[in-house]
């Protein structure tokens, strides 16, 4: 055998272990990722009074979360995500009303099947398209999907919706109450599992491939990646989860109307996305929490004016810390050097 | 001598205003503060307030203590949470206000647990207060106006045949089937329903309007959200000439609320509607309301249907106080003293129903006129007292349950 | 005149002013964001301000309609100015959704500064004789205020046409939608190009608010209310193109009113459909470049 093949070929397979490795190493966990979990169940402790509002707090982040796939990895823009929130709570809601079905767990497993099944059908007409030309088709399938909720208002209880459904007791024993503390707990909970199963998919070679994607498209195709194949598996799965942040909606309300599908919702949630910056997972955390506690707080403040205030921050952050807050933290962490290996 | 008469005047006091233990009674207004609805929320709030600042001497010594809190959109989550927090939190002893629907149907599981009085000030959909014991209404359901218009718009307008036109959500589709049953009731004809899309944006209303004109029934029935809408129809009305083709308009007062009448011109005049209030309604306690009204915001603010049931509300709910004495910790024991309350107000005689906890009262017919003053007003034709609910008396869907 | 014959009639009037409204307002947008790729969702909220000028132009200080028309298209066309030069500019390097979000923060302030100083109410304006009324064209009437806008309209297409086909400004303009990066080495001067077409979109954008307020009454939230409608004619136009934002209009304009009256039903169905049929088949709009 040539030198030089010899050479070509162990140090391909020395590629090959690092890029292993590098993959292993992101799986790991930091210690800065228990964060945000600490904090959740410290507010439950601190501050028990808010529970309601908290469990709201919780839904937005998921359905953030689930934005951030599409969006934050794999780089696609769309205004129509609220299309799969609303889908997953009316399948919970409908299945509680009109079917008697009212155990929350398998609402929860049925929210993401439909969800998951429109993100497919949709995806793979619509994922062929970008820019402009996909805003406008994800936003009129999340309006065309309203429209028909309301043709059919008889089912779906039109802009009044589904009122007073009720909820069996989670494993039959733990009952909804006025102060949300139970529900808090349980949307913690599947906001734990459901962020653990994201991070292993961004993470993994999967995810490598998303980001790819987003990168360099032109590439990816060029390499031979299923481009196509990939961003409707992950449009699928962003679609399912956002079913499920919406089912977790009407269990905590107790009611869902037609508003769900709103482009308003769709766009509040790219908002907070952004504002805590895409494409690190943990910035839907920070996103949502910090724009549902500002609206809060405005509109205690002066209801009038929160929108102003809104307004304001977006502008401010857009200019000064362009990659959300948390690429601001991470451009305060450049200034410490990082510790090497040795 | 001087220890003793202290001592007695003391003794005195006590007898006198032993029982009168000064009491606060935490309230918490529910309406919407910002968005497009905003001017909604603002119209009951100035009502809750004058009547507050005006009538604080009735419920002396207690108190009120008000906590306003933003309903957010016609979503129902956001008022849910606002509301919950108002219970949890702030304690309060009574919640009151609700502009939308969805906020008091998303709220009624919330009070009937926590068994705290709801006194909606707006919402219309009929069976609302059949959500919960707790729920009493002081506004109207879309039966009120409707259901009576029907039979009226038959014998006293001439129309022996209606088209109905709505904006496609639930108090839309309410109406015109309370109009329909009270109108085919009488022996008119509805020919046609025409949805006019969603309440969010004000559509154009000409191709809609353009169709009825061509089919040519003797009246239209036009049901929209009061606001923006209102000025749109009526501009639509007067552009296509329907009145000069013989198609009269006809509809609930949310067609021509007070703040928006005088913009819409000659086009208004000849409109029939049916409502349980209006700025020129003749009688002392309106009166007294729109004095009070310009003088604490200005000649050019008027109050208008909303506000008036926001008056009628508070004045509910300072008489039930006094009535408990300032003691209205037991949510049940309000409501029972809400049940079958009757005043006079500045849209005549209202009363809460006390089997259903819905409101009582006249609903006045009325035309649309140019006054001797040149501004535009209204001119009562007909009224028919102590309307109830006509949906509920009947049992029809969701009201019979 | 047979019936079919009158309604058609009927629809294509009443599409084709509701059309020129929607031209009028989008094709500022359509032109910015195919010559500058910026994304500007406060086009909506430039349109709201031209509204309201034009309300307290003719409320308090009693000029004429069609005046503040042109001075409030006039103001608002200027002070876009300043926004672009101090705020925009700093942006055209960055992404997309960054530009989503800041003109979303800037949309959000101007409403709630409209919210401020108007008030909630929805405005109306008071209208010159002539423009209320009707115009007997024989078989029907038809309402004067339609009939104006769809002439203004006209005139306001032929002026654009001329400025874009016929002068030296509108080529250079069609020259850098095209292809930037040539227009730049041929000493084209894009930077001011843009300030300039960004003005006079906004301006535009003004003007059609201003018409707006007899349509659809004017309310603070107009600014995002009626934004899904710009993009969606900008969308299926194609961007940069001023034949794709008319064809648009005139097809989104004449459809939804086809729709409304004949099919009642289906509601705002039609402009949705239209839009995925439209895009599905021609991605970058009727006019736009792949």
């Amino acid at each position: 055998m040539a030198a030089s093949e010899t050479i070509s070929t162990a140090s391909r397979s020395e590629a090959r272990e690092r890029a292993a490795e590098y993959l292993i190493k992101r799986h790991r966990f930091r210690l800065r990722e228990t964060l945000p979990w600490l904090v959740a169940i410290a507010v439950y402790f601190v501050f028990p009074e808010r529970m309601t509002f908290g469990s709201q707090v919780l839904v937005m982040v998921m359905f953030a979360l689930s934005l951030d796939l599409i969006l934050g990895y794999a780089g696609i823009v769309t205004l129509g995500h609220a299309a799969f929130f609303g889908i997953g709570a009316y399948t919970v809601g409908l299945a509680a009303a009109r079917l008697g079905w009212s155990e929350p767990i398998s609402g929860l497993f049925a929210a993401a099947i439909a969800a998951g099944l429109v993100g497919f059908i949709t995806g793979w007409f619509l994922l062929r398209y970008r820019g402009l030309t996909l805003l406008m088709l994800t936003l009129a399938t999340a309006i065309l999907l309203q429209e028909t909720g309301n043709l059919r208002s008889d089912i779906s209880g039109g802009y009044d919706g589904l009122p007073g459904l009720t909820f069996k007791p989670l494993f039959g024993v733990f009952d909804y109450d006025l102060y949300g503390h139970t529900y808090y707990l349980y949307v913690l909970a599947v906001l734990v599992v459901v962020f653990f199963f994201v991070r292993r998919i961004v993470y993994s070679p999967f995810g490598q491939a998303l980001t790819g994607v987003r990168e360099n498209v032109r590439r990816m195709h060029a390499i031979g990646s299923p481009v196509h194949g990939r961003l409707v598996t992950v449009y699928t799965i962003a679609a399912a989860i956002a079913g499920v942040a919406g089912a977790l909606f009407t269990q905590t309300n107790a009611y869902v109307t037609l508003t769900v599908f709103d482009f308003d919702n769709s766009a509040k949630v790219m908002v907070m996305l952004i504002l805590g910056g895409t494409g690190r997972l943990y910035g839907a955390f920070v996103g949502a929490t910090v724009y549902m506690v500002l609206e809060d707080y405005f509109s205690k403040l002066s209801p009038t004016f929160w929108q102003f205030g809104i307004g304001l921050v977006l502008v401010l952050a857009v200019l000064f810390t362009p990659r959300g807050v948390l690429g601001l933290f991470e451009s305060i962490g450049k200034f410490f050097p990082e510790r090497k290996k040795p | 001598m001087r220890k003793f008469g202290w001592l007695g005047i003391a003794a005195l006091a006590f007898a006198v205003g032993g029982t009168a233990q000064a009491e606060t009674v935490k309230i918490g207004v529910v309406l919407p503060f910002s968005g497009a609805n905003a001017d909604l929320g603002h119209q009951i709030d100035k009502a809750f307030d004058l009547y507050i600042k005006l009538h604080a001497k009735d419920i002396a010594p207690h108190k009120i203590e008000i906590i306003k809190r933003d309903e957010g959109p016609p979503t129902g989550a956001q008022a849910k949470t606002v509301a919950t927090e108002l219970i949890t939190n702030d304690k309060v002893q009574l919640l009151t206000g609700f502009v939308f629907s969805p906020s008091a149907i998303a709220l009624a599981p919330v009070v009937t647990q926590a068994k705290v009085p709801m006194v909606i000030a707006n919402a219309g959909t009929a069976w609302i207060t059949n959500l919960s014991p707790y729920i009493a209404r002081l506004s109207f359901s879309m039966w009120h106006h409707a259901y009576p218009m029907g039979a009226f718009a038959f014998s006293k307008v001439g129309c022996k045949t209606a088209a109905m036109a709505y904006t496609d959500f639930p108090p839309g589709k309410d109406s015109t089937e309370a109009f329909k049953t009270g109108f085919e009731k009488a022996g008119g004809k509805v020919t046609e329903a025409i949805p006019m899309g969603s309440p969010v944006q004000v559509p154009d209303f000409t191709p809609f309007f353009q169709r009825v004109k061509d089919a040519k029934p003797d009246c239209m029935y036009v049901f929209i959200p009061s606001g923006a809408h209102a000025t749109g129809v009526m501009k639509a009305y007067g552009e296509l000439g329907m009145r000069k083709a013989g198609v009269k308009l006809i509809g609930p007062m949310d067609l021509i609320p007070d703040n928006k009448l005088q913009d819409m011109g000659d086009a208004a005049i000849g409109t029939v509607v049916m409502g349980n209030y209006a700025v020129d309604l003749d009688n002392a306690e309106n009166k007294a309301l729109n004095k009070a009204w310009h003088e604490a915001y200005g000649k050019d603010s008027y109050p208008d249907f909303m506000s008036a049931a926001g008056w009628d509300t508070m004045h509910a709910i300072f008489d039930t106080i006094k009535k408990l004495n300032g003691k209205v910790t037991d949510g049940q024991q309000v409501i029972d003293a809400m049940k079958g309350w009757t005043a006079k107000g500045p849209r005549g005689q209202v009363t809460i129903d006390a089997g259903t906890r819905d409101i009582v009262q006249n609903e006045y017919a009325m035309e649309v006129i140019r006054k001797a003053d040149g501004k535009l007003g209204v001119k009562v034709l007909g009224t028919t007292p102590s309307v109830k609910d006509e949906c509920k008396v009947l049992k029809l869907g969701r009201c019979g349950s | 005149m047979p019936q079919f014959a009158i309604i058609a009639v009927s629809i294509l009037f009443d599409g084709l002013a509701y059309a020129m409204f929607l031209f009028i307002t989008s094709v500022g947008l359509s032109v910015t964001m195919g010559l500058m790729g910026f994304v500007n969702l406060a086009h909506g909220a430039f349109a709201m301000a031209g509204g309201y000028v034009v309300v307290s132009l003719t409320r308090t200080l009693g000029i004429g309609f069609v005046p503040s028309l042109v001075i409030a298209a006039v103001i608002v066309g200027a002070v876009s100015v300043v926004f672009e030069r101090g705020l925009y500019r700093r942006l055209y390097k960055s992404t997309d959704l960054e530009q989503v979000l800041l003109t979303i923060g800037l949309a959000f302030m101007a409403i709630a500064t409209a919210t401020y100083l108007y008030g909630p109410i929805p405005k109306s304006v008071p209208l010159p004789d002539w423009l209320q009324g009707d115009v007997n064209l024989g078989f029907r009437n038809f309402p004067s205020y339609r009939a104006f806008l769809i002439v203004l309209g006209f005139a306001l297409i032929a002026v654009l046409w001329y400025a874009f086909e016929r002068t030296n400004i509108g080529a250079k303009i069609r020259a850098a939608v095209d292809n930037r990066r040539m227009a730049e080495s041929v000493g084209i001067n894009v930077d001011r190009l843009f300030t300039l077409t960004f003005a006079v979109g906004s301006g535009l954008a003004a003007l059609g608010g201003g018409l707006a307020i007899q349509l659809f009454g004017l309310s603070p939230s107009f600014a995002v209310l009626y934004l899904v409608l710009f993009l969606i004619v900008v969308a299926v136009g194609g961007l940069g193109s001023l034949k794709g934002t008319l064809v648009a209009a005139l097809v989104i304009g004449v459809f939804d009113t086809g729709g409304k009256y004949l099919l009642s039903d289906a509601g705002g169905f039609f402009v949705y459909a239209v839009t995925v049929a439209v895009l599905l088949v021609k991605p970058a709009g009727f006019y736009g470049r792949e």
